[in-house]
């Protein structure tokens, strides 16, 4: 016989000022098999969990339903309280009156009456409930990190000097990122590639990090504590091993017209090419797609040169299997399409440029060597305007979100401008400055101040270009919205931050949650900032949502600490929702009949066969088998199974049925 | 009316709502007589979201809305899609009706009466006919000998007809002038 | 071949040559153009502009008509037509309150399911995919393809090409043998219907689109739109003493030079009704 204990929390007023909490206590106390029943303000204080511990004990409860928020809130916090009292904590239950009730009803009987209900059908489901234990598994103590920007840069020497092996895999030849690219950083106007590269190259020489280079991720499989990635490993096309980096191959490469990555488009490279001179690794790869052997058959001139010989044209991609515990998912972000931005003449007009492209212009490893000249004919601009905004808070462009960083790099773009052409002149188009940050405003401040760069509180409608200038038609708002015509030589379009090209395809691969715009979603805004809704998979840098290089760092210290915490235990307990297949009494052992469908459906390849024999040994049936440890418990096996011989364990059909049912016969 | 009553009413009449404009001034940058109107579009967009009846009566009296050449630019560009070029439409109306037209656009007033008066009379518009009619209506503001020298030179390129052609369902076709439809209600 | 035709107010008078110069090169091509039986005034701007129940009811007669006329593709050279029909067309399929209620006015049916073409459009679809064995004598001139407002915007519902940049006149011409050139002003406004009552507004904005055209080489103006012909050409005085100078590049319907191109004289294609003189010669 049950006794059951029916908890009624008022969530302060979020539930009781719509339901009749008291009514449904009262109720529910009437309710079959439940011994006890009250209400409470808040069930999860510890006053509220203290009367849930005492009624266990006093009145002997088989089993509990707390009846308040989601159970994603707090289903932990009364199972401990259970458990604590000496109940298996799979014997609580929860109800969810507030996300489910109270929120999204008025104030009514009917709400009640719905909560009743609710209560009612977690009772029923209680009675079935049966003790579980958690699932012990080992955890690989190896965290895998994707993207080798500055946040995965940095969660790997984290991660690597807390004394656990790593493994960075990088898509592009070289670690470094969008870092790598900058000229120099706001506030303080230090050289980017300064304080970045001594990082790469502790990266590349730590003992704990295993470093693979042009390489992505292909498949991800398992769970937290247990992954299995593979890694498609891009055929360089040399032997690494043999290649001394000289770079003759590169210097002797005919095909020198490809368009520059590491310059954004702004210079460029051979087929044959290392990213950029600080590269790490610093030997070159073999860009197929633009090479002449590759693309017709005749060339392999970098071959005739290579001292070493370390040049192998039928090399081919890898594939690699690797174990780890966890993930470090640091993949970055990517500058707006420059096709969207028709009024503004990019891409039709070689002077105007994005704010990536100007970082080139502005760095010293630059194509210009750090003089800003504009892309046409070289010329220094002496009118030079920027456009913020040029795509983010722009709703009709498809990013209704602020990109956070343009405010601060196009006062720095300026700032630098007007440090290198004195006599030039230059003007930026805002609609706010956002400077939120450790000495930001005061960064703007000077730009405006100091260093004379012209803030123009309007947005640009239209840039074209007549007789050699660029003519930029703005308005001045603060002006009582007076049309503004600018003669630019240049224009800089500080073009919003949106995700890498393929971060969908990345998260499915990955099992974990994006938002509208691609970007890889936290577990929760504020309190789970570098947890996915992933077990074991953690987010680092501007992958998660726009953001400036400070936060970026401590993102990844953050992920860093949390895989670091994993792997400080030797095993991991598992929630015990999982399948498992019927066992019967003799002669039918279970009803499970072998036809495997359930294999078939099952994404995790958790379901395998197992022989059930006899005293002699000799093989009675065939049944399947599920492994605790690969199985997600998604239930989809249940759906599938023919001679309903599976059942998800705290989710029974036995309990969804029950829980159906007790709504339908209704009193 | 109060601000609030006001942008209710635009939204009521026309479907936009203007408190999504957060005054970036595309609107006006992209305008091309931005610079001969008194009130420029996003002002006109600001003085609705924070209007009084005293502001809504400086929009309705502007030059502006009669300035405005319905080019779509503005709403094409608007990065929030506020259909400007339909809330002048709205403005414009109100402005006729309540009788505020700004002198300076008597003339452009002028004009379009014409033009629907020519096309009430006859169905389709006649040049000659809605030039005659637009010259008596503005006869104060002195074009009478405006086009004078540009309609010799249409005659004789035979541009200009001298009988205007007409449609055959004049009963049918005048309904359309009478009776309006009532202003909807949401 | 039929297909329903709607030439509009303007292309009866001031803009002749335009409805002229489209039936001769159709009626060459073996295409038959079926004018809308007793259509109306669009009601162009000064219907919106005063009075938006004229400024659906009067473009939607047409739209009746030419259900009743049987016709399911139309062509509406005329861009401000265009525009005015396409727009009644979007508001009244959003709005079927509406719709039934003009139904009701204008005492005819209305299913409102027409297919609207502007004549880049019927271009596109009849002329292009032949132009190898229509044209006798490619128009080999350098040439800005102006398309103005209404062909092109709002985006939200005329959804052009490339608004910003379109280039589908371009496309056409280039096929023709022209080389067009690459200018700002494509879309720009010319002034509409400022032409009689603010002639001088006319002046400087026509004049901005002319001066970059003639800056960037244009031998010529290619439009598709009765006022910005009338406002390219007809105005050009006051386009003349914006810029103080004189312009002579001359403004032609993309039709005309169809027709110059399909081996038809000047006289055929209508140049002699223009008050900027254009002439291109055409041997065949």
């Amino acid at each position: 016989m049950s006794r059951i204990g029916v908890f009624i929390c008022h969530c302060g007023e979020n539930i009781s000022a719509t339901v009749d909490v008291v009514k449904v206590a009262e109720e529910a106390g009437k309710h079959e098999g439940v011994a006890y029943s009250t209400d409470y303000k808040y069930m999860c204080s510890e006053p509220g969990q203290t009367i849930i511990k005492q009624m266990i004990k006093e009145k002997g409860l088989t089993g509990v339903v707390v009846a308040a928020c989601s159970p994603r809130m707090h289903e932990p916090t009364f199972r401990k309280a259970c458990s604590e009292a000496g109940l298996n904590p799979y014997m609580c239950e929860m109800a969810n009156l507030r996300e489910h009730c109270s929120w999204v009803h008025d104030k009514s009987d009917a709400t009640t009456k719905k909560a009743i209900d609710l209560v009612r059908m977690l009772v029923e489901k209680v009675k079935f409930n049966k003790p579980l234990y958690p699932i012990k598994v080992p955890v690989t103590k190896t965290a895998l990190v994707i993207g080798g920007g500055i946040a995965g840069i940095q969660a790997s020497l984290d991660i690597a000097n807390s004394g656990h092996k790593v493994v960075l895999i990088e898509k592009d030849p070289s670690i470094g990122g969008h870092m790598s690219q900058l000229s120099e950083t706001f506030p303080t106007l230090d050289c980017s590639q300064c304080i970045l590269t001594p990082r790469m190259v502790e990266v590349a020489q730590h003992p704990n990090i295993t470093l693979m280079t042009y390489s992505e991720l292909e498949k991800l499989d398992g769970f937290i504590g247990n992954f299995k990635a593979t890694i498609r490993k891009k055929a360089k096309s040399i032997d690494e091993k043999l290649c001394t980096g000289c770079g003759l191959c590169t210097t002797k490469c005919p095909t020198k017209k490809i368009p520059s990555e590491f310059n954004a488009g702004l210079g460029f490279r051979t087929a044959i090419y290392v990213p950029f001179p600080q590269a790490v690794p610093n030997k070159p790869v073999i860009d197929k797609e633009n090479c002449r052997y590759y693309q017709q058959g005749k060339c392999k001139v970098c071959e005739k040169v290579c001292p070493t010989g370390a040049i192998r044209f039928n090399q081919e991609d890898e594939l690699i299997e690797i174990e780890v515990g966890a993930v470090v998912v640091a993949t970055g972000f990517n500058v707006m399409e420059p096709s969207e931005f028709p009024e503004y003449g990019y891409g039709k007009y070689k002077d105007v440029i994005t704010g990536l492209q100007f970082e080139r212009l502005a760095s010293a490893s630059g194509p210009t060597l750090g003089e800003i000249r504009r892309p046409s004919d070289g010329k220094i601009p002496k009118k030079i305007v920027f456009i913020a905004c040029a795509g983010s808070r722009d709703p009709a462009k498809g990013i209704p979100y602020c990109s956070k960083i343009c405010c601060m790099y196009t006062a720095k773009h300026a700032m630098l401008y007007q440090h290198k052409v004195h006599d030039g002149k230059s003007y930026i188009f805002y609609m706010d400055i956002r400077a939120g940050g450790k000495n930001y405003e005061e960064f703007t401040r000077r730009a405006i101040v100091e260093d004379e760069v012209n803030y123009i509180r309007g947005r640009v409608s239209k840039v074209y270009e007549e007789n050699g200038k660029l003519i930029v038609k703005g308005v001045d708002t603060l002006l009582n919205a007076r049309p503004v015509e600018i003669e630019a030589d240049m224009v800089v379009l500080a073009s919003a931050a949106v995700a890498n090209p393929g971060s969908e395809e990345l998260a499915q691969r990955m099992h974990i949650s994006y938002d509208a715009y691609n970007f890889f979603s936290e577990a929760h805004p504020k309190l789970k900032p570098v947890e996915t809704n992933t077990a074991g998979i953690f987010l680092a840098g501007a992958c998660q949502a726009p953001k400036d290089i400070p936060e970026t760092v401590s993102q990844a210290s953050g992920a860093a600490a949390k895989v670091a915490i994993l792997f400080s235990q030797d095993e991991l307990s598992r929630e015990p929702v999982v399948a498992v297949v019927n066992r019967s009494a003799p002669p039918v052992y279970s009803t499970c009949v072998g036809c495997f469908m359930c294999a078939t459906a099952c994404p995790y390849q958790a379901i395998g066969e197992e022989l059930i024999t006899d005293r002699k040994g000799n093989v009675i049936k065939k049944v399947a088998k599920v492994n605790p440890g690969l199985c997600q418990g998604c239930g989809t096996c249940v759906a599938f199974c023919r001679s309903k011989s599976i059942d998800i364990q705290g989710y029974s059909n036995e309990q969804m049925y029950t829980e159906v049912m007790a709504l339908l016969n209704d009193e | 009316m109060e601000t609030k009553n006001i942008l209710i009413e635009v939204k009521r009449q026309t479907g936009v709502n203007i408190r999504e404009c957060y005054q970036c001034g595309k609107c006006t940058a992209g305008c091309p007589v931005a610079e001969e109107m008194d009130l420029r579009p996003s002002v006109i967009m600001r003085m609705i979201q924070s209007g009084t009846n005293e502001e809504m009566d400086q929009i309705l009296r502007s030059y502006t809305i009669w300035l405005c050449l319905t080019c779509e630019t503005c709403y094409s560009r608007c990065p929030m899609d506020i259909d400007i070029p339909k809330v002048m439409d709205y403005l414009r109306q109100r402005s006729l009706v309540e009788g505020k037209v700004h002198p300076e656009a008597r003339k452009i007033v002028a004009f379009h009466k014409s033009f629907l008066n020519t096309v009430k009379r006859n169905g389709r518009l006649s040049e000659l006919f809605l030039t005659i009619d637009y010259k008596m209506r503005s006869l104060r503001s002195g074009t009478l000998f405006q086009d004078m020298t540009v309609a010799p030179g249409m005659i004789s390129r035979g541009k200009l007809h001298l009988i205007p052609e007409q449609i055959k369902d004049k009963k049918g076709f005048s309904r359309l002038f009478k009776n309006q439809l009532k202003k909807r209600k949401p | 071949m039929k297909i329903g035709f709607y030439p509009g107010c303007s292309l009866t008078g001031s803009s002749r040559e335009y409805k002229e110069s489209i039936l001769a090169i159709s009626e060459k091509a073996g295409i038959e153009l079926v004018e809308i039986s007793d259509w109306n005034c669009c009601g162009a701007t000064a219907a919106h502009n005063l009075n938006k129940e004229l400024s659906v009811s009067l473009p939607a007669r047409n739209l009746a008509l030419a259900e009743s006329d049987g016709i399911e593709e139309l062509v509406v050279p005329c861009a401000a037509c265009y525009n005015r029909l396409v727009m009644t067309q979007h508001e009244l399929n959003e709005d079927e309150k509406l719709k039934s209620q003009i139904a009701e006015k204008l005492q005819m049916p209305l299913k409102n399911k027409l297919k609207i073409l502007n004549v880049l459009q019927y271009l596109e679809e009849y002329f292009v995919p032949r132009l190898d064995e229509l044209i006798k004598k490619p128009f080999e001139e350098e040439v800005a393809c102006y398309y103005g407002c209404l062909l092109v915007r709002p985006n939200q519902v005329i959804k052009a090409d490339r608004w910003e940049d379109p280039m589908s006149m371009d496309v056409i011409m280039q096929k023709l043998g022209a080389k067009p050139i690459d200018w700002a002003f494509k879309t720009e406004c010319c002034g509409a219907g400022f032409s009689m009552s603010k002639t001088e507004i006319v002046g400087e904005l026509s004049g901005k689109i002319v001066r970059n055209a003639v800056n960037q080489g244009a031998k010529a103006i290619v439009v598709a739109c009765p006022m910005c012909h009338s406002n390219l050409d007809m105005r050009r005085p006051a386009i003349n003493s914006y810029l103080k100078t004189k312009i002579e590049v001359p403004v032609m319907y993309i039709t005309q030079a169809i027709a110059l191109a399909m081996g038809m004289s000047e006289k055929e294609a209508g140049l002699q009704r223009h008050f900027v003189p254009v002439s291109f010669s055409v041997n065949c």
